[in-house]
């Protein structure tokens, strides 16, 4: 689950972590309040979840109440690589002397916490590990050990941070650590990380990832899920306990396990199709759980045709069959839906849907030739 | 021969007295694996069809003779139960649960790698040796014995490939399902070693997806020390960035992790890549028929 920035500073200022003051805007008026509060000389920042906000135009100082709101009124509404700005951070100007970047990210294919740290902040980190290699300081934490005070201090010293700064950026280093640890996250990015002119740091930005997995541990951070900004379907999806990832063609696709349906998803694209989504209903695969998870497929307007495609193994073809059988018997479905069903009691499923004799169902024997059905008929029309 | 699943392997279920548990232990001791015992603590004298439940996994080493567990226990309590097994002194542990968090994850793998005790998983389907033994959920109907290794981050894709395969009459030495977790075990290079080693394996395929560079870095090892024939698969070209397709581990984090780069780094080293499961298959026939 990815963080806004002000719900991350939530978690870095409760781990002492400074962060500039700050209020959450949802209108101009709130934004204007929210200046009045703070005083003085104010940012106001979209809230969205990618980067590039600046050049966009989501970042804007200002100077007081009425240039905050109408800075608002310039930003809420804003698209930023497609996520439309639905809510602000207004903050306190801090006079920055320097910017740094600190990340910690989970790095599977070391299978530990990789710190990064450098002082050229402010710009594309991938950017400056390509021009700049030798400014980013890199270290591995053994998930054993944990952070220990010697990593900060050789990391800091590789990134070439000045030696009278080391000793008010350690703190920040160990409780942003400390972070990613306790939060389950599997990322915590700081940039810019700021010195501020009276040699004070502060976290000026916050890009925070939760494992998903972890959030059971988590209620806080669950809590500020952004259901507004949700996907319907994939809202839907996730209250069902189904994988589903919004993608934007036409054909509908919904199978059993991860890797099956993202296989399906490829091979509707490579016979000249459009694929609507990605949607793992899982095993075992009950009627009532095919109903919803058909249902949320459908609740896409664009969606012309569907594949369901299974490979039964502990999943029982024949009771595939009667899930989906029953699914229609339930929900109402507005258009065609092909069928491949292989593997344990597949021949049972295919006699049970050629028995009912449904018209929205057509049972192709292979993917390939399921793929090329699904696509001719979303090319049809409903 | 085979690996992992062989006729030595003697498995104790972790969570053989919950549904799951019972369901999958059934069905393996009826493949013909020997599962000598079950652990569910506090259920200690119990039996589940004749299989002895003892509260620990040190009990099922110790009196049942156990050198294998099979991890099915909810998320929450599966990292215990992966610590318990290799504090007991299994020699492997197979983990189906899905969901452990990542940070769980960390821990068990550093303790359970410096100690060379093999975890496959967690999120796997487990390992089939058709004809020989099956830990874990792979439905045993649709392999048959045969020559070709199969490794895969995904359950019911193996099962796609291992049905293309099997209408072209081929079978499989073991099936290895590693696992579609950003934190797994037994990796791609690890499976391809034991294929490397495993004399009843000729030829072997390879099922990858978007996320994390164990296929890239599998194509390295192929070069550099895989002597039998490799043959891959990858899923996920059409997926987008930044989304979770199902498996925890498959993201595309940035410009990492794509089907595109994988595909690209196997056949720099020579191995075909298919970009359908169809595809593949029938590479695999070209190459034993060539």
């Amino acid at each position: 689950m990815d963080l806004y920035e002000h719900q991350g500073k939530e978690l870095f200022a409760q781990a002492g972590i400074p962060v500039a003051q700050g209020r959450v805007a949802f209108t101009p008026d709130e934004a204007r309040a929210a200046a009045e509060d703070l005083g003085g000389r104010v940012v106001v920042k979209a809230q969205v979840l990618t980067g590039g906000r600046g050049k966009a135009g989501g970042v804007k100082v200002v100077d007081g109440p009425g240039p905050a709101q109408e800075a608002a009124g310039a930003i809420l509404g804003l698209d930023i690589k497609g996520h439309v700005t639905r809510r602000l951070l207004v903050e306190q100007a801090v006079a920055i002397a320097a910017e740094y970047y600190f990340s910690i990210t989970f790095d599977r294919a070391a299978k530990m916490p990789l710190l990064m740290l450098t002082t050229m902040g402010g710009m594309d980190v991938e950017a400056v590990a390509e021009n700049h290699p030798e400014a980013l300081a890199r270290l591995h934490v053994d998930p054993a050990l944990g952070y220990r005070g010697f990593h900060g201090q050789r990391l800091m010293s590789e990134a070439g941070v000045p030696v009278e700064e080391r000793k008010a950026l350690a703190p920040l280093l160990a409780a942003l650590y400390g972070v990613f640890a306790e939060r389950d996250c599997m990322l915590v990015e700081v940039n810019p990380l700021v010195r501020l002119e009276d040699g004070s740091f502060l976290a000026a930005d916050a890009k925070v990832t939760v494992d998903d997995n972890a959030l059971f541990r988590h209620p806080d951070v669950e809590a500020m899920r952004d259901l507004a900004a949700a996907d319907p379907q994939e809202q839907a999806a996730r209250e069902a306990d189904l994988a589903y990832v919004k993608l934007d063609g036409d054909v509908g696709i919904l199978g059993n396990g991860a890797g099956l349906v993202m296989s399906t998803v490829d091979v509707i694209a490579q016979v000249g199709g459009r694929p609507a989504n990605f949607c793992d209903v899982g095993g075992g695969a009950s009627a009532e759980k095919i109903a919803t998870a058909l249902g949320i497929v459908l609740s896409d307007d664009k969606v012309r045709s569907v594949l369901f495609n299974i490979f039964g193994g502990i999943t029982r073809g024949d009771e595939v069959a009667k899930g989906l059988l029953g699914a229609l018997e339930q929900t109402a479905v507005r258009a065609p839906i092909v069928v491949r069903l292989d593997g344990t009691n597949a021949a049972e499923g295919r006699a049970l849907l050629a028995a009912a004799a449904r018209p929205e169902i057509t049972v192709e024997e292979t993917m390939l030739a399921a793929a090329e059905t699904a696509v001719r008929l979303a090319g049809e029309g409903v | 021969m085979a690996v992992i699943a062989t006729a030595d392997t003697r498995l104790v279920v972790q969570g053989i007295t919950g549904r799951e548990g019972a369901f999958h232990a059934l069905r393996n001791r009826a493949y013909g694996t020997q599962v000598v015992a079950g652990v569910t603590p506090g259920k200690a004298g119990e039996d589940v069809e004749g299989i002895p439940v003892f509260d620990s996994v040190a009990d099922a080493v110790d009196r049942a003779g156990a050198n294998t567990s099979l991890v099915v226990v909810p998320p929450r309590f599966a990292a215990d139960a992966i610590l318990e097994a290799a504090d007991a002194g299994v020699e492997q542990i197979v983990c189906i649960t899905e969901g452990i968090p990542a940070h769980d994850m960390l821990e068990v793998y550093h303790y359970v790698r410096p100690r060379g005790i093999r975890l496959l998983g967690p999120n796997c389907p487990g390992a089939l040796s058709p004809g020989i033994a099956n830990i874990g959920i792979i439905p045993a109907e649709v392999f048959s014995p045969g020559p070709i290794g199969l490794v895969s981050r995904s359950g019911t894709l193996t099962y796609q490939i291992g049905g293309e395969l099997a209408a072209a009459g081929l079978g499989n030495s073991t099936i290895i399902g590693i696992g579609g977790d950003p934190v797994i075990g037994t990796s791609f290079i690890d499976a391809l070693d034991l294929f490397e080693a495993d004399p009843a394996t000729e030829f072997i395929v390879m099922v990858g997806e978007i996320g994390g560079t164990d296929e890239e870095k599998a194509a390295e090892v192929i070069a550099e020390r895989i002597t039998k024939p490799v043959v891959a698969y990858i899923a996920g070209f059409e997926a987008p960035p930044g989304k979770t397709m199902g498996h925890a581990g498959a993201i595309i984090s940035g410009s990492s992790g794509t089907a595109a780069a994988k595909k690209a780094a196997l056949e720099a080293k020579g191995v075909p890549v298919g970009t359908n499961p169809t595809e593949a298959a029938r590479l695999v026939v070209e190459r034993l028929a060539g």
